[in-house]
């Protein structure tokens, strides 16, 4: 494979979609997140029902709000019902909507790039790390190098290192598929047509809660991405990911 | 040889998305909500095609067996003779009172013998218990048992048109929602009268609610109070989910 003409245009067109479309299901995310900042296990979960994890963000956190639980059933630990009377953060109505049409934003692009990238062999020969690259001597002198911060400098496209492989490889063939099937298997339509989809993950609140940590990994790969890019050279790496070299 | 077959599978790529699209086109409703020219409701009316384009019309959900129940939040409105302060409001007092023996479900529009049905009339139509998981859009969900009318038993007896495409529910707390037969239709999608065994409590919308299990928890109406069946999309003016700013299909 030539790589002297830096990013293909097929890779920098979809690295930009997928850039607007991921910023935005981010914001949705997080705005989504803070109506019901917590997190379970299982099928089911609610305010009502122990959590796995709650996070400090938005009023709706351990807001309190409700009227006295009244059980169901006459037995000791019956599931119970209570009203709420606490008003809400709540900004689905559009939150919602605009994480789906930023989700299907990145559906075409993102079919085109992955056929485009399994098919064409830029994934093979380019992005996934070879198995003499993964000596862990060679792994960690690189790690080693990045910590210190020296950083090669920017090639304007591939070849890649070993630690963008690991890295682009990890977002392209775990973490992106990931975040697609869990958001996917929380779908009440989905899961009725594919009910292997939720089952796959333990149940509806796994699959947010795998969401969620999927979403966490992805920020925390877009902040080391855009630390290497300035630390590599930013004008250069930006007009190789824009204009092409 | 190379670019030769690097275009193959170009055209391999653009050939395979094109006869996916095309397939969605072909079958897309019919009769697609309005999205107002709204960005955002474009987005779910293609949510709403895809769906209904790729996924099985009766597809069920899943059930549940009675050691599953969870405990179940109460939201929204919780009791309507206290919160709304229309007549309706107070019709529902008096209606609570007299432990809803005077309550009628009207069905009409679109249907060949108009009727109002009382609880004792609902409960004598075949009756079906489910339990299953109420997935709310703020991101909770509890499982539940349910107990009521399949509406496709109540359609039939008033014997919708078959011009008929929608089905729009009217509740004591003006709120008006609407499905599409395919919905109203589905074996699951029941009016339900009990809950966990008992009635259904005031909180969870007394004396009948709607169970839309292939859709979002604010689907499910509660407190129902009539049904129009409609040729056309309605989108219930100022009381619909549209203007009220939530999304009209929400199976996602």
């Amino acid at each position: 494979m030539d790589d002297a003409g830096g990013h293909a245009r097929w890779v920098r067109v979809s690295h930009w979609i997928g850039t607007a479309s991921v910023l935005v299901l981010a914001v949705t995310g997080v705005l989504i997140l803070m109506v019901h900042p917590r997190l379970y296990w299982g099928e089911a979960g609610n305010d009502l029902t122990p959590a796995f994890l709650e996070l400090p963000i938005s009023r709706n956190h351990q807001h309190g709000g409700w009227e006295a639980p009244r059980p169901f059933f006459a037995r000791a630990g019956a599931p119970v019902s209570a009203s709420r009377t606490f008003d809400i953060f709540n900004q689905n109505g559009w939150g919602r909507s605009l994480h789906f049409l930023a989700a299907w934003v990145l559906v075409v692009p993102g079919a085109i790039y992955l056929l485009t990238g399994l098919l064409g062999g830029h994934f093979r020969s380019r992005v996934w790390p070879a198995a003499s690259e993964l000596a862990p001597r060679a792994v960690w002198r690189h790690v080693v190098d990045h910590l210190r911060l020296r950083i090669p400098p920017a090639t304007g496209g591939p070849r890649y290192n070993v630690l963008q492989k690991i890295a682009y490889s990890s977002v392209l063939f775990a973490a992106a598929p990931l975040m697609v099937l869990t958001g996917l298997a929380m779908s009440p339509a989905i899961g009725a047509a594919l009910p292997w989809l939720p089952r796959l993950f333990g149940g509806y609140q796994s699959a947010r809660t795998i969401h969620f940590f999927a979403f966490v990994a992805l920020v925390l790969f877009v902040l080391v991405h855009v630390v290497m890019v300035a630390a590599s050279g930013f004008r250069r790496q930006m007009r190789a990911m824009t204009v092409g070299e | 040889m190379k670019t030769t077959g690097l275009i193959t599978r170009r055209r391999a790529i653009v050939a395979g998305l094109a006869s996916i699209g095309g397939l969605v086109a072909a079958r897309m409703p019919r009769d697609l909500p309005p999205s107002y020219g709204n960005l955002l409701r474009m987005g779910d009316t293609l949510t709403y095609a895809t769906h209904r384009a790729l996924l099985p019309a009766h597809s069920l959900v899943r059930e549940y067996s009675l050691g599953d129940l969870t405990s179940f939040p109460a939201t929204g409105t919780t009791n309507p003779a206290v919160s709304v302060k229309s007549a309706l409001g107070e019709e529902y007092r008096k209606l609570q009172a007299g432990a809803f023996a005077d309550w009628r479900l009207v069905v009409e529009g679109r249907v060949a013998r108009p009727r109002a049905f009382s609880l004792a009339e609902l409960k004598q139509l075949p009756a079906r218990t489910q339990i299953t998981r109420h997935t709310c859009e703020e991101g909770w969900t509890a499982i539940g048992q349910w107990t009521g009318v399949p509406l496709s038993h109540v359609l039939d007896a008033v014997g919708i048109l078959p011009t008929a495409r929608f089905v729009v529910l009217h509740s004591v707390d003006d709120w008006v929602d609407s499905l599409d037969l395919i919905d109203a239709l589905h074996p699951q999608t029941i009016l339900a009268y009990g809950m966990n065994g008992g009635d259904l409590p005031i909180a969870h919308g007394a004396p009948v609610r709607l169970r839309l299990e292939r859709q979002i928890g604010y689907k499910s109406m509660k407190y129902v109070r009539r049904l129009v069946v409609s040729d056309e999309f309605d989108d219930g003016g100022m009381s619909g989910s549209i203007r009220n700013g939530w999304a009209w299909y929400n199976g996602i």
